[in-house]
Order: C-alpha cells, then sequence, then structure tokens
C-alpha cells in the first residue's frame, strides 16, 4: 500500500478566549493519498478553515494545536521549528485561499509575486525565476503571460486573480494543495472553469488535495473522498459515491438533501433546521443532537466516534453498538 | 494623469484664494492701515492723500484684486514695525524655520517609523511597552514644556548643548544654512526634538496600528502560505502596504511641523518665521501676519499636492484611476 502523502491524526486545535477555551477542532483524523482530492464540506465555522490553517502551521496565537499530529510523507510536520515549517508551505504543501481579490499583494507586480515565491524555494537565478513564472503563468491559461506579467493584481478579473493565485501556490510543485472555498468569492460562471484547473493541474502535478467548499455539487463532480465536518469534528468520511449517494450520518442526509448544482449558487447548508451551537458550548453527547431527527437514547448522552463501516467512517450511533443503559445516566 | 494634476491644481488654488481673502480681510479691516503707518501729527489731508494713493478708497473688490496681484508677485507690502518690505524679513527668516522643520520631519521618520515596525512584530516585547508609554508622555506633554525640559536638562544642567539661536550660520546664496557649522548643528538639536517628538510619537502610532492592520490582511496571510521568509513578508510586504497611508499622513504633518515651530521657535528664541509672526502679532504688524498666512497656506497645499502625486506613485491602483478619470 502506498504511503499517504497528509496523515493527520487526533488533531486537536484550541483558542483561548474570555468565555473560556474554545476547542476548534477536536480530535480529526484523516489520511490523503497521493494524487487523491479530499472535499471537506460542512456548515460555517465548523472548522474547515482551521483545519487547514493548522496543516500549514499558520495557527494565529493564541491558538495552538493543542494535542494529536500531523505527518506530512510519514513526517511530523506539526512539531517542526518555525524555519523548517516556513520551508515546507509552498514548497511541499501549497495554499490557495478563498478570496483573489485580496490574496495578492495590492503593490507588487504579479511577475514580481511568482519570482520571489519561486525564488525563496529554488536556487533559480532572476532570470531563470521569470522564465518559469511565464511558465506558470502559461500553465494556468493566463492568455498572452509576457505582455501580463508586469502588470499589477487589480488589473486582473477575479477569475484571473485566482489563476494567478493557484500559479503561486503551485510555484514550486507542492505535493498538496489545500484550496480553501476557492471559487466562493467567484463570479458563478467562472467557478467551474476554476475548479476544473485546479483539478487539472494537481493531476499533472501528482498533488493531492484538499478542497474545501460549501458547494456539494463541486464535490460530487471533483472529490475522490469527502469528509463532512460539524462542531469541529468529522461525522463522516468516505469515497464520494457512497457518501453522496448513499449518506448515513442524519446531518450529511440533510446536507445532501438539496445539493446546489454550481448553477444555482450554494444556499450555504442551511436547508437543515437550527444551527450550530457555537463551539463554547457545544452540547453533551452528539454535538448533532439537538438539530437530529433521529436522535434516541445515547445521542444525548455519550459522544459516538468515527467508526468504519467498509469504505466509508461515520459517527453516528444509528451505526454503531449502542452503550449499554447502564452507562447512560437518565 | 494629466487631469488628475489639473484637477489637484484648480483645488489648491481654490484653496489659496480663499486664504488670501481671510488675509486680505485681515489687512484691510483690522484696524485702520493709514493709523498703523503714520504718527498722530500726520494731518488729515495727507493722510486722505495717503489712503488715495494707497488705493484705499478702491471698491473692496478691486482692492482684493490687487491684493492678490502683489501677492502672486510677491509683494507683500512694508512692515509697519520695521518698515522694510515684508518680502525680505521673510527672506531671512525662511531658511531658519525650513531646516527647523525639515531636521524635525527627519528625525521623527527616522525614530517613529523604526520603532512603529519594532512595535508591531514584537507586540509583547518589554521594549515596545516601553516604546508605547513614552509615546503617551510625547503626546500628552505640551511641547513647550518639553523644549523647557531639555532646555534644562542638556543646557543648563549638563552644558552640552545651546538653549537659545541658530548657533554660525552660512550664507549660499540667498539662503542662510545652520547645517554646514558645528554650533550650528549643535544648535539645532533641541530644538527639532522639541518640535519633532510629537510627530514622532504619532508616526510610531500610525505605523504600528497600519502594520497591525496590514498583517491582518489576507495577501500576508497568502504570502506566509507561500513560505516566504519573515523578512520578505514583514520588510517587503507588510512594510511596503503600511507606507501608503504613512507616506501620505507623514507628508501632510510637514504643514503642521512648520505652523507648530511658532512655539519651538518661541522657547529657543529660534530667528525663523514663527517667532516673527509672534512678533507681528503683538504690535498689529499686519502686512507680516498676512504674508504668514499665506505662506503657510501655500507650503500646506505645496506638500498636499506633493503627498498626492507620491501616493500615485507609490499605489499602483490610483494611478489607473486617476488616469481613468
Ligand atoms: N482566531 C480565532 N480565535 C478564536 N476562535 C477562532 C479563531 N479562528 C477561528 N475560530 C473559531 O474556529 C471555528 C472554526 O472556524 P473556521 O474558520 O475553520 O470555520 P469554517 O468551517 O472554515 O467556516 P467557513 O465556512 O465560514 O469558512 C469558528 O467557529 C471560530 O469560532
Ligand atoms: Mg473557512
Amino acid at each position: 500500500m502506498t504511503e499517504p502523502v497528509l496523515s493527520v491524526r487526533n488533531l486537536k486545535v484550541e483558542f483561548p478566549t474570555r468565555r473560556g477555551r474554545l476547542t476548534a477542532i477536536d480530535d480529526i483524523s484523516f489520511d490523503l493519498m497521493p494524487g487523491e482530492v479530499l472535499g471537506v464540506v460542512g456548515e460555517s465555522g465548523a472548522g474547515k478553515s482551521i483545519t487547514g490553517t493548522a496543516i500549514i502551521g499558520l495557527i494565529e496565537p493564541p491558538g495552538r494545536i493543542a494535542g494529536g499530529e500531523i505527518l506530512l510523507k510519514g513526517r511530523r510536520i506539526d512539531n517542526l521549528p518555525p524555519d523548517a515549517m516556513r520551508k515546507i508551505r509552498g514548497k511541499r504543501i501549497g495554499m490557495v485561499f478563498q478570496d483573489p481579490l485580496t490574496s495578492l499583494n495590492p503593490l507588487y507586480r504579479i511577475g514580481d509575486q511568482l519570482i520571489e515565491t519561486v525564488q525563496t524555494h529554488t536556487d533559480l537565478s532572476a532570470a531563470a525565476a521569470r522564465n518559469r513564472a511565464l511558465a506558470l503563468l502559461t500553465e494556468v491559461g493566463i492568455p498572452a503571460p509576457a505582455s501580463r506579467i508586469d502588470n499589477y493584481p487589480h488589473q486582473f478579473s477575479g477569475g484571473m486573480r485566482q489563476r494567478v493565485v493557484l500559479a503561486l501556490a503551485l510555484a514550486a510543485e507542492p505535493e498538496l494543495v489545500i484550496a480553501d472555498e476557492p471559487t466562493t468569492a467567484l463570479d458563478v460562471s467562472v467557478q467551474a472553469q476554476i475548479i476544473a484547473l485546479i483539478k487539472r493541474l494537481c493531476r499533472q502535478h501528482g498533488a493531492a488535495v484538499m478542497l474545501i467548499t460549501h458547494d456539494m455539487g463541486v464535490i460530487a463532480e471533483t472529490a475522490d473522498r469527502v469528509a463532512v465536518m460539524y462542531a469541529g469534528r468529522i461525522v463522516e468520511i468516505g469515497p464520494v459515491r457512497d457518501v453522496v449517494k448513499q449518506p448515513h450520518h442524519p446531518y450529511t442526509k440533510g446536507l445532501m438533501g438539496s445539493i446546489p448544482t454550481i448553477a444555482t449558487e450554494s444556499d450555504r447548508l442551511l436547508q437543515i433546521p437550527g444551527s450550530m451551537p457555537r463551539l463554547t458550548a457545544i452540547p453533551k453527547g452528539c454535538a448533532f443532537h439537538p438539530r437530529c431527527p433521529a436522535r434516541f437514547a445515547p445521542c444525548d448522552q455519550v459522544r459516538p466516534e468515527l467508526a468504519g463501516r467498509d469504505r466509508s467512517q461515520v459517527a453516528c450511533w444509528l451505526y454503531h453498538d449502542v452503550p449499554a443503559p447502564a452507562e447512560l445516566q437518565p | 494623469m494629466l487631469a488628475f494634476i489639473i484637477r489637484r491644481l484648480l483645488q489648491a488654488t481654490l484653496v489659496m484664494a480663499v486664504v488670501a481673502l481671510i488675509a486680505f480681510t485681515l489687512f484691510r479691516f483690522v484696524g485702520d492701515p493709514i493709523n498703523q503707518m503714520v504718527g498722530i501729527e500726520t494731518s488729515l489731508e495727507e493722510r486722505a492723500a495717503l489712503r488715495e494713493a494707497l488705493g484705499l478708497n478702491d471698491p473692496v473688490a478691486v482692492q482684493f484684486l490687487r491684493f492678490i496681484w502683489n501677492a502672486v508677485q510677491l509683494n507683500f507690502g512694508i512692515s509697519y514695525q520695521f518698515k522694510k518690505p515684508v518680502l525680505d524679513l521673510i527672506a531671512e527668516r525662511f531658511p531658519a524655520t525650513m531646516e527647523l522643520a525639515i531636521v524635525s520631519a527627519i528625525f521623527s521618520m527616522l525614530l517613529g517609523i523604526p520603532m512603529g515596525v519594532y512595535t508591531a512584530l514584537r507586540r509583547d516585547a518589554w521594549l515596545s511597552k516601553l516604546f508605547l508609554t513614552l509615546s503617551l508622555v510625547g503626546i500628552s506633554l505640551p511641547t513647550f514644556l518639553i523644549g523647557i525640559l531639555l532646555i534644562f536638562l542638556f543646557a543648563v544642567t549638563l552644558g552640552v548643548l545651546p538653549s537659545f539661536g541658530r548657533g554660525d550660520t552660512v550664507r549660499l546664496g540667498l539662503w542662510d544654512t545652520g547645517l554646514l557649522t558645528w554650533s550650528g548643528l549643535k544648535a539645532l538639536v533641541l530644538p527639532s526634538i522639541t518640535l519633532g517628538l510629537f510627530q514622532m510619537t504619532l508616526i510610531m502610532r500610525l505605523v504600528r496600528s497600519e502594520m497591525l492592520e496590514v498583517l491582518r490582511t489576507d495577501y500576508v496571510k497568502f504570502a506566509r502560505a507561500r513560505g516566504l521568509t519573515n523578512r520578505a513578508v514583514h520588510f517587503g510586504h507588510a512594510l511596503k502596504n503600511t507606507m501608503v497611508p504613512v507616506i501620505t499622513i507623514a507628508g501632510l504633518q510637514l504643514g503642521s511641523i512648520i505652523a507648530f515651530a511658532i512655539i519651538t521657535e518661541t522657547v529657543f528664541q529660534w530667528p525663523g518665521m514663527g517667532l516673527m509672526f509672534l512678533r507681528a502679532v503683538q504690535n498689529v504688524d499686519i502686512p507680516i501676519m498676512s504674508a504668514y498666512l499665506l505662506l503657510v497656506a501655500f507650503i500646506f497645499v505645496t506638500v498636499n499636492l506633493i503627498v498626492d502625486l507620491l501616493y500615485v506613485v507609490v499605489d499602483p491602483r490610483i494611478r489607473i484611476d486617476a488616469r481613468g478619470a
């Protein structure tokens, strides 16, 4: 069996706040195989971005990784000294953020931002780095890159800017690309193009992708596997075909209830009544139980763990052995 | 770009016209110019003749236009106190004030910017806390008190720096400079610290808050996510973006440094325009007052214009918008 590019083991991320410690990520684990596209979905505040941020080691203090480990090709990276981690960022893990309009420094020509990134991670001369930048721009589909390379970000449209951002993320041929809602801020008409581009480029470069999105339609079309997050935990993970066609967790079922197509603009998964609990006030038992149509005895008492059902795993008492009544308090 | 410059020039002209109106009103209506010029023994006929000769009987609009016409030719009239052309008096004092203001501005930026950057990057270091506390003191102490404290410490107690005057100066064409002699430089130290301290704290706080803001932006986050070194992120991306508003404010402050110089010049008996203006106010020397007003307004407007143009050079987005406009 091949080694996973990325292994997240029991990851826990905490933020100290005035109202006590907030656990944004609570014990999540998953693997990402080379070349695989893992979709990550879940409501706003579920912890998708924080997971990505933790992987590239950019959680802002006082937030911190409070437990677990992150392995890149079998090597732990969550406890590396800052400069060693910096060398991994961009070089081995590329990141694309939601908003191409604000991801590029408005005062730097895009060529300078590209050359700077290339030169940070390679020994290329300035001229060679510029050629590399031109090649990258060509690759992401910027027409006439030679005449565009010295333009400033505001001279590009949103979709073009996201292509530049993608070129920047891929500049050093990373093994893993984390794309955090790469199309949410874009015009609907270019969303599909960008998603297709990400998928094509990552396949060509052999990079694995962690694709964070609200859009189940995008997941269904793009991802190999999907992880569904709720209140800082993964509630269901498995191959896209299984999870989309036969969701098990009641939350996932709710999400799949109305897959917004790319054309109808995601409606932010609000079809499930109620809202996600605040992370400082996560209910006992299963965090989803107050909203769950199928809840029963153990749900408000004991938290279900993510456990296997062939290729997928789900954290729900409907599919596990229910704990003995003695363990449940009345 | 050209349209942008022309628009700015028109605005500047408008501002100057308004200031000229105020200066003219001062000139024309605060006291009777004739009374200020002549002795008590001058006869009524002589006064009337003088009034006619000076054009004070013409319609106000004509007088205003004449005032502007004169001002444009740098003819600000004759000082009541010194009986000399105001232009000559200003030309004598202008270099002293400008040197003081520019040295203060440089001092405030050379210290304020690095301190601001340091306090933004090392938010929890004790030195940052010290800087911030000291800057509070700098902002809340009045200028004259700082001046007097400095004089007490360095001139009276330690006796290392002069407490008043400009020291020796060297004449370069029309410009009397104190920057080329040792005593001139020594004399500049205390006044420019006094004048620049407030600006320095202001710039430090401005740089700090702008930098903290910039450090939170997505492009800084993305720069970090690309693995750029801290140096490239902090002193390349973050600092460059921080400097855009800082240049504006610091530039605009040059105008107020010149205006504030009045107090510092008084404390240090600095032979500049501020001191001259204060004397003029005490003696109701209206030609000097109105000329000073016009000059300071002119400097403000010019600085403003230069800052706007600099802004265009630094920020490519404005370059485009301006071209479109
Ligand atoms: N700096 C911070 N301090 C305190 N709490 C934070 C901080 N950053 C994030 N959080 C908490 O972590 C939780 C998860 O945030 P995250 O950004 O990962 O959500 P998300 O799933 O990406 O949501 P969205 O879909 O809106 O992007 C949020 O509920 C938020 O309360
Ligand atoms: Mg997010």
